[in-house]
């Protein structure tokens, strides 16, 4: 068991930088700059030089010339994080003074080292890398995203769970103090979520805690979240406060919320529509035509994932 | 002779005020991440909320026993219509981007863009029969008959906006609940008769 109890003569760790992420910030600068500005340029271009024809469309290929980035603006102003509200602009305009200082995870369920962890000495053998990825909201928009993170899997090879632990469960912070939303009961709360073993030990998953170079903002689900790129939205949880280890597969909110409108497994499918609405195209922010949806959000590595597996059963 | 006073000019400047400030949005790019959501949105609610505003003028007759409302009432219906409309072309033009295929698809497979579509085009007709001369033609019994029709549109526009809401009906609550006031204040006065 791994608990720490700070005392208040301790210098808080995370105050001081980890010299190995220093020198991987710096690194990751140099090339964020650069980025940043072709983001900015390159969306605009996009919507001047769009092809209005009606029969245009988007290419099959994983081609990254295919997928600008989202400008910083639209990913940190147009959020779905019901706790704040439920318009897109209220993540935005309430979470401006989330406290993230002395964040602490849950581990428990079917692991051998479970407890309650501060985030620094969660992730602090783990090196935060940078993953550019698409993310398509069950709403049917999506966006271009270069997250800073860590492997899931490798988090979870670390706290080495049981052979008996077939699932893995998240849960979201549940601090009515500083989420208004909580107030409400648009969803159960506290928001959790879910995933099986083998989706999450999947070298695509990442536990975010940074994005365009920068630190989570509390809309984006500050300090650390889920980022499935091949499912939708709804699954990459955020403000992350625990995480279980199970044998059964877990409730999520939203599946509590509309059994028939959002599965356990929300894999991004154009044949498998939502029952109020079409998933077959979606709205790429910043694009004028809409694109075609494609299965699994292009990510085709995940499909081995579930062979065999009815997807309009296990949607 | 169109009569112009006070109370149709201060109408009429206050049912353009919603596209001017959309307008203005629109020209320093302050409509957000997903501008064609926003403008879709915006113009749907204002055609709601002038729908229900129209439906409030005979409420202020039977309660207040308030007349000059009925002088706008016409105003207000057809800016309704004329929300309503945008609304519309905004779904066709920049939603769908003229995709003639996927619209006739999910105006048959989507009950909320079904009913959508259901209630302008019911408000079509009453548009066009909304001048004096076209009471005339159709005489007063027809076209009371005819703009009744305005409920089973209001219903239908309800109706739309709660199913696409994602969780519950929270934001369209407000809407129905006033809706069923100014339905319960007529039914309250009719029933009397």
């Amino acid at each position: 068991m791994l608990i720490k109890i700070p005392r208040a003569s301790d210098c808080k760790e995370h105050e001081v930088t980890d010299e190995k992420l220093y020198h991987q910030r710096r690194a990751f600068m140099t090339h964020a700059v650069p980025t940043l500005a072709a983001a900015l340029v390159a969306p605009s271009l996009l919507l001047s030089a769009c092809n209005k024809s009606s029969n245009a469309s988007a290419s099959n290929t994983n081609a990254a010339t295919d997928d600008a980035l989202t400008p910083y603006e639209d990913v940190t102003t147009y959020n779905n994080f019901y706790e704040f509200g439920t318009d897109k602009s209220d993540p935005a305009r309430l979470a401006a003074n989330f406290k993230t200082q002395a964040w602490t995870l849950r581990v428990e369920g079917a692991v051998k080292n479970s407890g309650v962890y501060t985030l620094e000495d969660l992730i602090a053998k783990h090196p935060p890398q940078e993953r550019i990825y698409r993310l398509r909201c069950v709403e049917a928009w999506s966006m271009v995203i270069p997250w800073m993170g860590i492997p899931l899997g490798d988090l979870i090879k670390q706290l080495e769970p049981l052979s008996s632990a077939r699932f893995i469960q998240f849960e979201t912070l549940n601090d009515a103090s500083q989420m208004p939303g909580l107030n409400t009961s648009v969803l159960r709360w506290p928001y959790v979520e879910g995933l099986r073993m083998d989706e999450a030990l999947h070298p695509l998953t990442l536990l975010a805690t940074g994005l365009y170079g920068k630190s989570l903002l509390g809309q984006n689900g500050a300090p650390i979240r889920l980022v499935v790129p091949w499912k939708y939205g709804f699954k990459s949880i955020k403000s992350i406060v625990a995480m279980r280890f199970l044998p059964e597969q877990p409730v999520t909110a939203w599946n509590q919320n509309a059994p028939r409108e959002y599965g356990f497994y929300a894999n991004v499918n154009p044949n498998v529509d939502h029952p109020r609405w079409s998933q077959k195209k979606e709205r790429r922010i910043g694009e004028f035509q809409k694109r075609e949806t494609r299965l699994f959000n292009g990510y085709d590595e995940v499909a081995s994932l579930y062979s065999g597996m009815d997807l309009k059963t296990y949607f | 002779m169109p009569t112009f006073n006070a109370l149709k000019i201060v109408c009429f400047i206050a049912c353009c005020a919603p596209l001017f400030w959309l307008g203005t949005q629109a020209f320093y790019h302050q409509l957000g991440a997903n501008p064609i959501e926003t403008v879709i949105h915006f113009s749907g609610l204002w055609a709601l909320r002038l729908l229900l505003i129209t439906l409030t003028v005979t409420p202020l007759r039977i309660v207040f026993d308030w007349q000059q409302p009925l002088q706008i009432r016409r105003m207000l219906g057809l800016f309704s219509f004329f929300y309503a409309t945008l609304h519309v072309l905004a779904y066709v033009v920049l939603d769908q981007y003229f995709a003639w295929p996927d619209i006739f698809a999910d105006i048959i497979k989507r009950p909320y863009i079904t009913l959508g579509l259901s209630a302008w085009i019911l408000l079509v007709p009453l548009a066009i029969t909304s001048t004096h001369k076209m009471i005339g033609r159709l005489g007063w019994q027809r076209w009371q008959r005819l703009h009744q029709l305005i409920y089973i549109i209001a219903v239908a526009a309800l109706l739309h906006y709660a199913l696409l809401i994602k969780a519950g009906w929270g934001q369209a609550w407000p809407y129905i609940a006033v809706f069923a006031l100014l339905m319960a204040v007529r039914i309250k006065k009719f029933s009397g008769q």
